[in-house]
């Protein structure tokens, strides 16, 4: 769940910048909202669904080196829309913007891209899917009996590194919540939110340093919603982990005034995903640290009684910070404990 | 002690308040025209600054096709998607309700940081109101002022915009323009991804521009500022003349004071700070005045150069005065230290004073013949510099130099030629009377030359400048006479009413003739080119500088271009030089016209040739031939016949006057500063003579002791004054005309690109001369009254035996 | 004395009073002065400092006027005249020497010389010409007054008024500022003109040792003749 797409959309397309996290709440006016029981559609919900206030397409990847050196790779596309339309030219009200980053133990490296929908410069096209704004791509390569997301090519670029990767799904497309519909407060906000957590990622990194050959897994989100956030929920910690076993979980944590609202999936090996009840996952920041100014959780324990899980996590780079136009933290961590493996993790509203 | 000292020197002041004023007024003058010249030219710079930062072109590079025309916005998708960071602009003039606005048009999200002058995303815009239709236009105060009422997209307000200019996102604007998917350049962010792909692959017709450092603007404007700065630092000088006189009587009349407390004990050094913080004081103090009246001369002045600047450069500054501090900074600065450069030569005689110097106060500032001989070899040293700058330097500062040169050779020619024509003066003398007058005229001119080296450069300032202007004038409506040939000037809205106009002109008169333009970049430079069809009203009438034999003929086959002289000055091109004017063409300049007022450079080509190379020209403009006596008629029945707007359909009369217009309100700064000029020169006399009139009661009284009335000598003195402002006038003439030919001759083709025939006017000396006479007669006035009136008590005081 | 006769006389005060009004309140400088001189007398006019000397020369030269009492000057009661009056008096009838000497710093000796002449439309070129010789002036007549000693310059003054034959020539201290060896020459010069032209002449001193030299002397103590 990467909700802090929402946060940047509302803080360009509104005077609410001030506003923070509370502005998130606000009324859907005119958009779609999401219902439940509302079956996702393939290819089809692969594409845009400007009639939703706010989408992205998402990806993280735990990479690594020939010699063992650790990589992260995130490579977002977000959508907003300034009204639920599609128009033609400058006149269309959907805005795009591109995230990229690229993070090592040393150096966390990012990248921002903005555009105006209707143009040609930034948008999804379904069939044969795309996701492009600028020279950044997720274009599909799977044959056409395959889901079109099970094989795909990568790119961003920045000003101090590129990269092009090739991913293949191993698993199939995974629906989180209730199929596809999940919760995002007791109240009932919700969005419409599915994975591809199963995919072996082959490519290159380019750096100043030189071009780096990699291989690691990578985890895709797409998701779109139209009001998301309760009105109290000041921010959020989400967490997807790609275990040695081959199971996967993904959870966050919505905080609120009070204890805040936990929701969790486990993904088995096989890709069977097992929703947890809100408030199972429980997660505990172990260690701080002076991050842009802030203090932020960098070190995490994550437990899930129920699958006898019991973690904690250590980031590649504490200072994995995205110093864009609104910044949060994202990067690749190590996870340790009852389960070993690799993941990312997302905190934003920490101020 | 120090304190008991300062008191006692600061008495004088109490005792002497006429005199007080004057220092304060004369050194509140001299700033006040200075720094008002500094307020406007500070207004200007800042709203060229604001006009240059405006999308950052200031500081960013961009992609532009060679020739400045507008592009495809496929090119900039292609870019962005090869992975260059690139922002689309589009610009464009647009005439919304008789004004002329300049549109940008901008992409917010992409627009490079450098660039945002304007918080979209800010309190009272919002990102979404802006770039959904109807969008929102973004300008100046002054520019929302002036589009009140028009239909147009609703208005914001930002102080970062230069007037004139109208911000709002890329896809409004192309609607207002009417350039559908349409850039006319694109924005280089300062740093690119080092995987974009080559430019040439991705958009071969682009080039890159470099960031303007220093806008068109500026660099046309240049020599205008210039110009008014060289007029405030000459009102300065001639008000720190008033300052010098206060201050050279205060230290003379003060020197028993100044012995006194010496012999006391106040050291020599202590005396000497004293003064000079007295005098800081004093600075400070009419610094401050200064300042704040030169905000008053500037808030006065501004609408006049605003329209001045518009008029001549198109440059847009707004009517209203912020306060800088650099200004006030500026301003107390020079009056301090035009009250230490006056003060200097007093302090410098008290320092060297023997303290049991005589306490009678010597003749002032008398000069020796030694002095006087080292003064007039000085300025005939200056005059062959002014000589020597004009034949040899170039450029507007060679210009100045020359300028500068020869009004301070002949201010300093002046006292020994005053002197020579006095003393010619006495050889004519026939009475007694007459003799004395003469000769104590001339005793009298070291204590008046200062202020009579003012006076001098104020009338030679007025009566050069003067000429220059009417020079100019009487050139500009010659010239208008042949430019504005035709009898009717019709725009038409659009392209379709354009046709349609033409085709119902066509059989109602002798000839339309279109006046189609378009923009392009000569030699790098921005300038209009004009298609016109080959029509007698171009062979007979236009004003040709320079030709080939057959250049109507050349011109109609489309073989060779003309060129307005400023923008052959500029570029240096001359007869049969080519010029390449776009997509690689190419042709020799067959003709040289003169194109006054007009800021940009001009090209006129066939009309073909137009059409056919610049496919967005302008095309709505004709020009109306008719018999004079049916042009209303006919310029009634159009404006019926389309609806068009009054200001569609102009006669020859309205253009004329209009041009006139602009080109009165151009110089009446000038006009304006050269008054003020003029009148701070006569307060300067008005300070001498009144300095002059303590000292000259022993000179006058045994005059008085040997018959002659009090009235007598006011009379003789009024008249002394009269005579000596009406020698410098003589005098100033000749420099005048000087000033002028340089001023035509020089600054001008720097400044402006043109050269203008140098025409005398002789009555306007007359008037200046009367101007001269009763400024000096009424500085003359109260001093000589004060004599008529004088007690002869204080008469007698003189022939008071001391012992 | 008998004012019948001494209103034929050239020079007649009778009754004269003065005074100025100063920060102090009023001065009286002159109470009732009388006195007469006939053309060709000299005489000495003595007295302390502030005793009304040179106030009483200047009222009987036209300088200043008188706050009552008669002053008869060449037939005519000059206490009536206006300005215009006052000065052709000054310029035709007196001539006057200060001890400042007050010469026309503009003007070269010779023009100094024939200044109150040519003013009074009597200059009379062998005149001025004999009297520069007899003043021992005839090597200075290019200087200016400022390049001559003090001397010279009361040479000149004198000159300036002989020069334009005045009935009365009135002198206030003319050998003040000279020493005294300079100084009676200056009076000798004075004494020995005035009995060649027949004007004749009041001066003020407070020299007793001058003041005998005179064929008449008045002293003037507290505002009155003694």
């Amino acid at each position: 769940m990467k909700a802090e797409a929402l946060l940047l959309f509302l803080a360009l397309s509104t005077p609410a910048l001030a506003q923070g996290f509370a502005g998130m709440g606000e009324d859907a006016e005119g958009f779609s909202v999401p219902q439940a029981g509302t079956e996702l559609v393939f290819p089809r919900d692969h594409g845009a669904h400007p009639d939703f206030r706010i989408e992205w397409w998402y990806l993280t990847a735990n990479l690594e080196a020939a010699d063992g050196t650790d990589y992260g790779v995130q490579w977002t596309l977000f959508r907003s829309a300034l009204a639920p339309s599609e128009g033609q030219g400058w006149q269309s009200p959907q805005l795009w913007m591109g995230h990229a980053a690229l993070t090592s133990a040393e150096k966390h490296r990012s990248a921002e891209r903005l555009s105006r929908g209707g143009i040609g410069q930034a948008g999804v096209v379904e069939q044969p899917f795309a996701a492009t704004i600028d020279d950044w791509h997720m274009t599909s390569r799977a044959v056409a009996s395959a889901d079109s997301l099970s094989s795909i090519d990568l790119g961003a670029s920045g000003q101090d590194f590129s990269f092009t990767l090739k991913l293949d799904a191993m698993g199939p497309l995974v629906l989180q919540g209730d199929r596809g519909y999940s919760v995002k407060s007791a109240e009932g906000q919700a969005s419409y939110y599915y994975s591809q957590p199963f995919y072996e990622v082959a490519g290159t990194l380019k750096l100043l340093e030189g071009d780096v050959a990699v291989t690691g897994k990578a985890w895709f989100d797409h998701e779109w919603s139209s009001q998301p956030l309760g009105a109290d929920q000041t921010g959020w910690d989400w967490f997807s982990f790609h275990f040695d076993s081959g199971e996967k979980l993904m959870g966050f944590r919505l905080r609120d005034s009070a204890g805040g609202f936990t929701s969790a999936t486990w993904i088995n090996a096989d890709g069977r995903a097992e929703p947890q009840a809100p408030g199972a996952l429980q997660v505990t920041p172990l260690e701080f640290a002076e991050v842009a100014g802030r203090s932020l959780p960098v070190r995490w324990q994550v437990k899930l009684p129920d699958k006898k899980l019991d973690v904690s996590t250590r980031a590649l780079n504490p200072n994995s910070w995205m110093d864009t136009q609104v910044s949060y933290w994202e990067g690749p961590v190590r996870i340790e404990g009852t389960h070993a493996g690799r993941g990312y993790v997302e905190m934003t509203g920490y101020e | 002690m120090i304190r008991e000292s300062f008191i006692v020197l600061l008495s004088h002041w109490r005792r002497k308040p006429l005199q007080l004023i004057m220092l304060l007024l004369g050194l509140a003058l001299a700033t006040a025209l200075w720094s008002a010249v500094q307020a406007i030219n500070g207004e200007a710079r800042a709203s060229y600054a604001r006009a240059a930062a405006v999308v950052g072109q200031d500081r960013l590079e961009s992609l532009v096709q060679s020739d400045g025309s507008r592009f495809s916005q496929q090119i900039y998708v292609d870019l962005r998607r090869a992975g260059w960071l690139v922002s689309p602009i589009i610009e464009g003039e647009k005439r919304i309700g008789g004004e002329r606005i300049r549109i940008i048009g901008i992409d917010p999200l992409t627009l490079p940081p450098q660039a945002r002058q304007v918080d979209v995303m800010g309190a009272g815009i919002g990102l979404k109101n802006f770039i959904t239709p109807p969008g929102i236009l973004v300008t100046s105060p002054e520019t929302a002022q002036r589009l009140e009422g028009a239909a147009l997209p609703p208005v914001a307000v930002v102080d970062t915009l230069p007037p004139g200019t109208a911000m709002t996102d890329i896809g409004i604007a192309q609607s207002l323009l009417e350039v559908e998917g349409q850039v006319s350049r694109l924005l280089l962010w300062p740093t690119q991804p080092a995987s974009a792909k080559p430019l040439e692959e991705t958009a071969p017709g682009l080039i890159r521009r470099q960031p303007a450092v220093e806008s068109d603007l500026s660099r046309l404007t240049d020599s205008f500022h210039l110009n008014l700065t060289a007029f405030g630092f000459l009102a300065f000088a001639v008000g720190i003349f008033i300052v010098h006189s206060a201050i050279g009587l205060a230290f003379e009349q003060r020197r028993a004071v100044f012995r006194t407390l010496r012999a006391l004990g106040l050291p020599l050094r202590s005396l000497v700070i004293l003064l000079a913080a007295e005098l800081m004081a004093f600075a400070l103090f009419s610094g401050l005045a200064g300042v704040a009246l030169g905000y008053g001369v500037a808030w006065a002045l501004l609408p006049d150069v605003a329209a001045s600047l518009r008029g001549l450069y198109g440059a847009e500054v707004p009517g209203t005065l912020t306060i800088r501090p650099s200004v006030w900074l500026a301003g107390i600065a020079i009056a301090v230290a035009g009250t230490m450069v006056s003060a200097a030569g007093g302090l410098w005689r008290l320092w060297n004073m023997p303290l049991l110097a005589p306490a009678r106060p010597r003749a002032w500032g008398l000069a020796s013949e030694r002095a006087m001989r080292l003064q007039a070899l000085s300025g005939i040293a200056l005059m062959v510099v002014t000589g020597a700058l004009t034949q040899v330097g170039s450029g507007l500062v060679a210009g100045f130099a020359a300028l500068a040169a020869l009004l301070l050779g002949s201010a300093l020619l002046l006292p020994p030629l005053l002197s020579s024509l006095l003393k010619l003066g006495s050889r004519t003398a026939r009475s007694v009377l007459a003799q004395w007058f003469w000769a104590d005229t001339r005793q009298q001119l070291p204590g008046l030359s200062l202020a009579l080296m003012a006076l001098l450069l104020a009338l030679s300032a007025n009566a050069g400048v003067g000429t220059m202007v009417s020079s100019f004038r009487l050139t500009f409506t010659g010239w208008l006479d042949q430019r504005l040939a035709s009898e009717l000037y019709v725009t038409a809205r659009n392209q379709d009413e354009a046709q349609a106009m033409r085709d119902w002109l066509v059989p109602r008169s002798d000839a339309v003739l279109p006046i189609w333009n378009a923009e392009t970049r000569v030699e790098g430079q921005p300038v209009q080119v004009f298609g016109i069809v080959d029509h007698a009203t171009y062979r007979d009438n236009w004003p040709m500088l320079a030709q080939v034999p057959d250049v109507w003929d050349r011109i109609a086959a489309s073989e060779a271009v003309l060129l307005n002289e400023q923008l052959a000055r500029r570029s240096g091109l001359g007869l049969g030089d080519p010029v390449a004017l776009s997509n690689g063409l190419s042709l020799p300049v067959a003709g040289i016209f003169s194109d006054y007022g007009n800021p940009k450079g001009q090209v006129i080509v066939s009309n073909d040739l137009l059409v056919k190379n610049f496919p967005d020209a302008n095309r709505l403009r004709y020009a109306v031939r008719i018999d004079p006596a049916k042009a209303a008629r006919l310029a009634d029945d159009l404006r019926t016949a389309f609806a068009l707007p009054l200001e569609n359909v102009i006669d020859q009369a309205s253009v004329k006057s209009f041009s006139l217009r602009i080109f009165d309100r151009t110089f009446a700064v000038t006009a304006a500063l050269n008054v003020l000029t003029l009148g701070v020169a006569a307060l300067a006399i008005f300070a001498s003579l009144l300095t002059l009139s303590g000292m000259r009661l022993p000179q006058l009284a045994p005059v008085w002791a040997m018959g002659l009335t009090r009235r007598h000598l006011a009379g003789l003195e009024l008249l002394r004054s009269i005579a000596l402002a009406a020698l410098t006038m003589i005098v100033a003439i000749p420099v005048g005309i000087g000033l002028s030919w340089m001023l035509l001759a020089v600054v001008n083709v720097e400044a402006f690109g043109w050269r203008l025939p140098l025409h005398l006017f002789p009555l306007d000396w007359v008037r200046l001369a009367i101007f001269a006479l009763l400024a000096a007669g009424v500085a003359a006035a109260v001093p000589a009254l004060r004599l008529a009136r004088i007690p002869p008590a204080q008469l007698l005081k003189v022939f008071a035996n001391e012992s | 004395m008998d004012w019948n006769a001494a209103a034929g006389m050239l020079l007649a005060l009778k009754d004269v009073s003065k005074s100025y009004t100063t920060s102090e309140g009023p001065i009286q400088v002159l109470r009732g002065v009388s006195l007469s001189l006939d053309a060709g007398e000299n005489a000495a006019l003595t007295g302390e400092s502030g005793s009304g000397k040179s106030t009483l020369l200047h009222i009987v030269g036209g300088l200043d006027t008188a706050d009552s009492g008669t002053v008869h000057l060449d037939g005519r009661d000059i206490a009536g005249m206006d300005d215009q009056q006052l000065a052709e008096l000054r310029r035709g009838t007196v001539g006057l020497v200060f001890q400042q000497f007050n010469l026309i710093p503009s003007l070269d000796v010779a023009a100094n010389l024939a200044f109150q002449a040519r003013l009074a439309g009597r200059h009379d070129e062998r005149w001025a010409a004999m009297l520069a010789e007899r003043l021992g002036l005839s090597q200075l007549l290019k200087r200016y007054p400022e390049q001559l000693s003090g001397g010279q310059q009361q040479r000149v003054a004198i000159g300036r008024t002989l020069a334009a034959r005045p009935k009365i020539i009135l002198a206030d201290e003319p050998t003040g500022n000279l020493d005294e060896a300079t100084g009676d020459a200056v009076l000798d010069l004075m004494l020995g003109l005035q009995a060649e032209t027949g004007a004749a002449l009041l001066m003020v001193t407070h020299s007793a040792r001058l003041a005998a030299r005179f064929g008449r002397r008045f002293h003037l103590t507290g505002g009155k003749l003694a």
